[in-house]
């Protein structure tokens, strides 16, 4: 008998805390038309689409790999993982003894062994977990997985058609036009291309990762797929939930400082100030080494490696966002300086509108801009910033999977004869796709949100 | 003039206390120096007396802010905060956990340093402005389009990658550089070549893109449109009006970096084996030796700050709107 129980980790509440606020802010908004068309406009750009879904796939892989629960088997074994260790537990247990290169068959090293006939020999050893059966063949298996995968993205598709057709109310037939020759307000074509082209490689990578080892093993013979796919979630919470922690503050700071000026902005100002004056990496390194020496002090707050490689993401999070809510809050406060001197808000004050009422009706909407431009401009330098502090030795826990570990890990590498270039290659190409998601969706958020863009685009 | 620069420095002050409270809330309060010797002691051997002796040797066994078994002004003089925060406001770093001074070996770290930092500034500054001006002129043509993708292509790739990618194909495959190391005087430069070119290329997408918006939000103004009614040509134009009055801009971004050079490059240093303060920066991070990271953050902040007060200086000397007075 199997027992099942969810054991979410400290991280993984506040991810899914984060999403239920933001979908709840969704759902606020949703009312305004104005934020409503600013969103379409962002979508309308076939660039900004296509990140869009890349982003959501990254934040669907983190959020699968952010469900832990354990498992008792009958024989007493408690297993602890993710739902993504689920999909991929195949990869999970697939351990080699080392290093080999991607759809390899055997190690990428020569091991001493002793033949029959009693000779030592220099052999490359064939690798435990692929497939060598004779009818295994690698374009069936594409083949299959792009059917399948095609199937899978014409149903959604279909459905996703059907839908918008009633939404716009116009015959599915013409919709269907409408969408093949690129017509609609929104680039469709564009999105079920891409919705389909991730599909299938997904599937690919899934079915493939059965039978090979598609991105090779490392130096303890772990699976490359397996570990850079890991080292999404580290790299999306530290983008995501850095902004939980900074947005209140720099809203708070920020806003107070603008609205009611005098000795408030002058401790707010002297606050940002000292804190900005001090180089920002430094910083973290000292706040990360002082955290390493009370982690080791107090040994009873973590039960497990996984808990205090946990606690310690919390912990740099925490740091991160402590550290970078300057920036935002400067911003916020030159905004609020100046709405504050706008005829609307001293109508409202004169009317003798509180203060809590001029912040929500009169600020916050027209802040929201500035804040959402900083979060989207920050998320790709939070995941960037991660390789270079775990790199330095004062990123995430050395035990957890992140692309930085693995840089770390693999940079020396570099040097063997010959190359085992494949962890490296693979942790920057996650990392690549992912920053450049964001970079092109932040630019798209900038264009249509930052009023100052408005004109620049009439002119050019 | 003079008394404007005094302004300022006295403005400094404060921050900078802030900045001295900071890391010593951060280092001796949340992590109190029972904790670091616990840490540093290992945590079999942890009695009270090896605690005790371990502070008392590091000079860790006095209170934070008040002494009261002292008389007179040592009450305040015979503190942690004093005896180990304060004199960094001279530069007296103390001693690194191996026993040498950090000043001597701050002032010797500088140079090396140096030789990257400089370099990789005005060499990346130039070729940043100059494609930025090459794009505005060919604005609106697929090479601007093309050149901006590649900006932000070259934006979104890890510094690590560049790094790495640059030792293997310069120095493992064509044997062109050395792959790390640095040497005296005329023979550093083949060590510097490598990290410089890496740096200034890293630094490109984000330049290319900042200075270009800066050069187009220059270019709708009625300065320029003057100088093409009376038929300049478009060179003529970016080159003597738009880049001179882009500089203003390009001031401010550029002033404030300039102090901070001295701190050097955290990775590029450590990759390169270049005996700097950036690498000496990440051997103290992986020593766990709290006090050269603390000179560190403080020289940075100092740095940092005068970067800031050079900025405003430099715009009054440049910028004949400013007032002293402000």
């Amino acid at each position: 008998m199997n027992d099942f129980a969810l054991t979410p980790l400290w991280t993984d509440w506040m991810i899914w805390g984060l999403i239920a606020s933001f979908a709840y802010l969704g759902v606020l908004v949703r009312r305004s038309r104005q934020v409503a068309q600013q969103w379409m406009r962002i979508f309308e750009s076939k660039l900004a689409m296509i990140s869009a879904m890349i982003l959501c796939i990254y934040l669907l892989i983190a959020l699968l790999d952010s469900i832990h629960f354990q498992t008792t088997s009958a024989q007493q074994m408690t297993v602890h993982q993710s739902v993504l260790d689920k999909v991929f537990s195949h990869l999970a247990v697939g351990q080699e003894r080392t290093y080999s290169a991607p759809f390899a068959s055997t190690e990428h090293t020569k091991s001493l062994v002793v033949n029959q006939a009693g000779e030592m020999q220099q052999l490359r050893l064939p690798l435990k977990h692929i497939r060598q059966d004779a009818d295994f063949s690698m374009i069936g298996q594409t083949l299959s997985a792009f059917l399948f995968a095609s199937v899978l993205s014409g149903f959604v598709v279909g459905w996703h058609l059907l839908w918008r057709s009633r939404v716009h109310q116009c015959p599915f037939k013409d919709w269907l036009n409408q969408v093949l020759l690129g017509k609609t307000r929104l680039p469709w074509r564009t999105a079920y291309l891409t919705f389909w082209g991730l599909l299938t490689l997904f599937c690919w990578l899934w079915v493939m990762s059965h039978s090979v080892h598609v991105l090779g093993t490392d130096k303890v013979g772990s699976d490359v797929l397996y570990e850079s796919m890991k080292s999404i979630r580290t790299g999306v919470l530290i983008g995501v939930l850095t902004t939980l922690v900074m947005l209140p503050l720099a809203l708070f700071l920020g806003i107070s400082a603008g609205l009611f000026k005098g000795w408030v902005d002058d401790v707010i100002q002297y606050i940002y100030t000292t804190l900005n004056s001090i180089p920002g990496v430094l910083l973290i390194a000292a706040a990360v080494l002082v955290m390493q020496v009370i982690l080791s002090n107090h040994p009873d707050w973590f039960s497990s490696t996984e808990d205090r490689a946990d606690i310690r993401l919390m912990f740099l999070i925490f740091i991160l966002g402590l550290t970078s809510w300057t920036g935002l809050c400067r911003l916020l406060r030159a905004e609020t300086l100046k709405l504050s001197a706008v005829d609307y808000v001293t109508a409202a004050k004169a009317f003798g509108v509180s203060r809590m009422t001029i912040i929500r009706r009169h600020i916050l909407p027209n802040v929201m801009h500035i804040v959402l431009i900083a979060v989207v401009l920050d998320f790709s330098g939070l995941v960037l910033a991660e390789a270079v502090l775990s790199y330095v030795g004062v990123g995430v826990d050395p035990t957890m999977h992140s692309w930085g570990n693995m840089i770390n890990q693999a940079r020396l590498e570099m040097a063997r004869e010959p190359m085992v270039w494949w962890s490296l290659f693979s942790a920057f190409i996650f990392m690549f796709v992912l920053v450049l998601a964001a970079n092109l969706f932040s630019d798209r958020v900038q264009a249509v949100l930052d009023p100052r863009n408005q004109s620049d685009q009439l002119t050019r | 003039m003079l008394t404007y620069i005094i302004r300022r420095l006295v403005f400094a002050v404060p921050i900078l206390i802030g900045v001295n409270l900071i890391t010593f809330a951060l280092f001796f309060m949340v992590n109190t120096p029972d904790d670091m010797a616990r840490s540093q002691l290992g945590a079999k051997q942890t009695s009270a007396e090896m605690i005790a002796a371990w502070k008392q040797q590091k000079g860790y066994d006095k209170p934070l802010f008040y002494n009261e078994k002292q008389p007179g002004l040592a009450k305040f003089y015979d503190t942690l905060y004093v005896q180990e925060s304060l004199k960094l406001f001279w530069f007296d770093f103390g001693q690194a956990d191996d026993g040498r001074q950090i000043s001597a070996d701050i002032q010797q770290r500088m140079a090396p340093s140096l030789a990257i930092a400089i370099p990789t500034f005005v060499i990346g500054l130039v070729t940043n402005i100059a494609f930025a001006l090459l794009i505005v002129l060919f604005r609106g043509s697929v090479l601007d389009t093309a050149t901006m993708v590649v900006a932000v292509a070259i934006m979104s790739i890890s510094g690590l990658f560049y790094i790495i990618a640059g030792q293997v194909l310069f120095s493992k495959l064509w044997h062109w550089v050395p792959i790390s190391g640095y040497a005296e005087g005329w023979d550093s430069i083949k060590f510097m070549i490598l990290p410089v070119m890496i740096g200034v290329f890293a630094g490109l997408g984000a330049g290319i893109r900042w200075y270009r918006s800066l050069f187009l939000e220059e270019i709708h103004k009625d300065y320029v449109r003057t100088a093409r009614a009376k038929g300049l040509s478009e060179i003529k134009v970016l080159f003597g009006h738009v880049l001179q009055n882009g500089l203003l801009p390009i001031l401010t971004g550029v002033v404030v970096v300039i102090p901070t050079l001295f701190m050097g490059s955290l990775i590029m240093e450590s990759f390169f084996g270049i005996p700097g303060l950036g690498s000496y920066t990440i051997d103290a991070i992986n020593a766990q030796d709290f006090g050269i990271v603390k000179a560190m953050v403080f020289l940075g902040s100092v740095l940092y700050i005068v970067g800031l007060i050079l900025t405003d200086i430099s715009y009054t000397y440049f910028d004949p709107r400013v007032r002293l007075t402000a």
